[in-house]
């Protein structure tokens, strides 16, 4: 087995660490005095050096981000933290919320003073309560010893950090429905660069704003403590695949839970951390970084679990979000994708054609499926919408809503059309997921 | 007649205070409106929220009903939420509604008991799916949940005080001290 360092995930077990005195009795806030002693600058060549991409789902590597904002003061900056976390599969952001908040507001400490932010919003999903309370707390701890505030330890600069609840719309940890739902606006997407400036040029309020994700920033803390070029070192796969990153791993593992794991980990030690697929059965297929990445086949098993190794070694979109879903051979594929449809249907925001109208053409057809009512040309149809919403969805969330339909296609198709041959009655394996 | 008191309007300027337009303060006064509304939104708590935000009603109304967690009609005193996205479908999400739609004898399209008592409804991924299926009850999440236990937080909650599912407006109010 490859050895684990655990760099975010340190101190998770240690009692009472999402207070502020036990978090500082364990190093905490040292690296964020140690950014401060440095140039902002500085902070975005150690990102660089690291390696750090985006631990939300695009893997955009972080520094570019950052570079991208004016080197100025002359207007305030915004950070925002995505911690809108949806992805079905997807449950690592509020376990760091929850266990680890201090992780976070120095994460967002450091990073706001790379990007020459006085200002941060945490923008969290309404539904996350319990986490809200945790981190709002933390920041208030932050504010009580000095780290947060105005002349943050007599540096002369302002840091403060906000928290904001979101009200249920998955579309919203899309970046710009983000800022959108920021600004008090409907969680739309808007126009992208190049149509658009970028928004570290021009984002929410017309200002220069970086939107990060919780564990991306948070990834910074041990980032300055190692240095950028120590954690670089840490990965097995790609060289640009760096670090270690949080996986969510459920569905029918022996383990599930929260997994700290370093990038280009053979999938098949992924499986082992996790004890494996549940005893006395055999995988069928995976989710490998969230719903919208797509169903992977079960072989090959030995290939780097890591931004470069996921898409070339299985048809998925890639590592995603971190959101590894298992199933085995119980489980029916047809419902598990209508249900997904079925989900990125509700969600979709209704500003594009393709991703509204496509998403109810495919719910349409899932349902009379199910209903034993299915044509078997209903296969080469879903396939036909799918591609007409491929590329020409307005934000990603049509890309992600079909990403998982055709890979349910390419690695099933004999499955869906036993169900649309055998009506009602090829459904009888449906009663292990209650239908 | 409005219904928020002069404390609501002070938590209301100060949510104002953290961004650089009032308009950006709507989620949250929504969230506020709705604890102060009993639950939900009624186009009077719509109308109130636009007129101390200085906005069209039909822009805060825009905003209400594009998101999920703003409540357009009342619910029950207790709002039972399960999961039922693909991590918690394989692990008994279904059975685990169609047992509560039995027990409480109403379907989980956001039905309410007669009694008031119970509003139970499905939704979309929690964000818990390593400790699944996954129930929320107010702001409190419940894993790894199974019909039985599922039966004995119904009988507690038969008993317990009602729990808005919004944030804590008097505790943010509470811990922004600074």
């Amino acid at each position: 087995m490859s050895e684990q360092p655990q760099l975010l995930y340190k101190h998770r077990q240690v009692p009472g660490i999402n207070t502020i005195d036990v978090w500082c009795q364990h190093g905490g806030y040292e690296s964020f005095k140690k950014a401060l002693a440095q140039e902002p600058d500085a902070i975005i060549e150690e990102a660089k050096v690291s390696g750090l991409r985006g631990r939300g789902g695009a893997g955009f590597p972080t520094h570019i981000k950052w570079n991208a904002v004016p080197k100025n003061r002359d207007v305030e900056h915004y950070l925002i933290i995505n911690a809108d976390e949806g992805e079905p599969g997807t449950a690592k952001d509020r376990d760091l919320m929850n266990g680890l908040p201090h992780l976070l507001v120095e994460g967002c400490l450091i990073s706001m003073h790379a990007i020459r932010a006085s200002k941060c919003y945490i923008y969290i999903r309404g539904e996350y309560i319990e986490p809200w309370k945790s981190v709002q707390k933390a920041i208030n701890e932050a504010y009580a010893k000095g780290f947060c505030g105005k002349n943050v330890l007599g540096s002369g600069l302002d840091f403060d950090i906000y928290t904001h609840l979101g009200a249920g719309a998955y579309e919203c940890g899309e970046e710009s429905a983000l800022m959108s739902s920021l600004m008090g606006e409907r969680g739309m997407p808007r126009l992208k660069p190049p149509a658009a400036p970028l928004p570290m040029i021009s984002g929410a309020w017309q200002r220069p704003s970086v939107v990060n994700n919780v564990e991306t920033v948070s990834t910074m803390v041990p980032i300055i403590e190692m240095g950028g070029a120590k954690y670089a070192e840490i990965g097995y796969g790609s060289p640009r695949s760096r670090g270690t990153k949080l996986f969510s791993i459920s569905g029918h593992v022996e383990k599930p839970g929260v997994y700290e794991i370093v990038l280009g980990t053979p999938f098949s030690e992924v499986l082992e951390l996790c004890g494996g697929v549940r005893k006395g059965h055999t995988l069928k297929t995976y989710i490998p970084g969230g719903s919208s990445m797509g169903f992977a086949p079960p072989t090959p098993l030995d290939y780097p679990f890591d931004y470069e190794g996921i898409p070339a070694n299985t048809k998925t979109l890639g590592l995603g979000s971190g959101g590894l879903i298992v199933f085995d051979e119980t489980t029916p594929i047809v419902p598990i994708t209508q249900r997904l449809v079925d989900f990125y249907h509700h969600e979709s925001c209704g500003k594009c054609t393709p991703c509204r109208e496509g998403l109810n053409w495919l719910h349409k057809i899932y349902e009379r499926i199910m209903a034993g009512a299915g044509k078997e040309s209903d296969v080469d149809l879903i396939w036909d919408i799918c591609d007409s919403i491929r590329g020409k969805s307005f934000c990603a969330l049509g890309e992600g809503a079909i990403w998982p339909v055709m890979t349910s296609l390419l690695l099933f198709r004999d499955e869906y059309l036993a169900y649309i041959r055998g009506g009602k009655d090829a459904m009888a394996d449906l009663t292990t997921i209650g239908l | 007649m409005g219904k928020f008191t002069d404390a609501d309007k002070a938590r209301l300027d100060e949510l104002v205070s953290r961004y650089p337009t009032k308009k950006a303060a709507l989620l949250p006064s929504l969230w506020l409106a709705q604890e102060v509304y009993g639950g939900w939104l009624p186009l009077e708590a719509m109308d109130e929220v636009a007129g101390y935000l200085e906005l069209p009603t039909a822009d805060v109304q825009g905003v209400a009903t594009f998101y999920t967690m703003y409540n357009k009609s009342p619910r029950g005193q207790h709002a039972i939420e399960i999961c039922h996205n693909v991590s918690c479908m394989v692990l008994g999400a279904e059975q685990l509604i169609q047992h509560c739609e039995r027990r409480l004898g109403i379907s989980a399209t956001g039905e309410t008991t007669d009694d008031g008592v119970f509003t139970l409804a499905r939704v979309e991924c929690l964000g818990a799916c390593c400790n699944a299926p996954a129930v929320q009850v107010g702001g409190s999440y419940y894993e790894n949940v199974t019909p039985e236990q599922l039966d004995a937080l119904i009988e507690k909650l038969k008993s317990a005080p009602s729990e808005v599912a919004s944030p804590p407006q008097a505790q943010m109010a509470e811990m922004r001290k600074f």
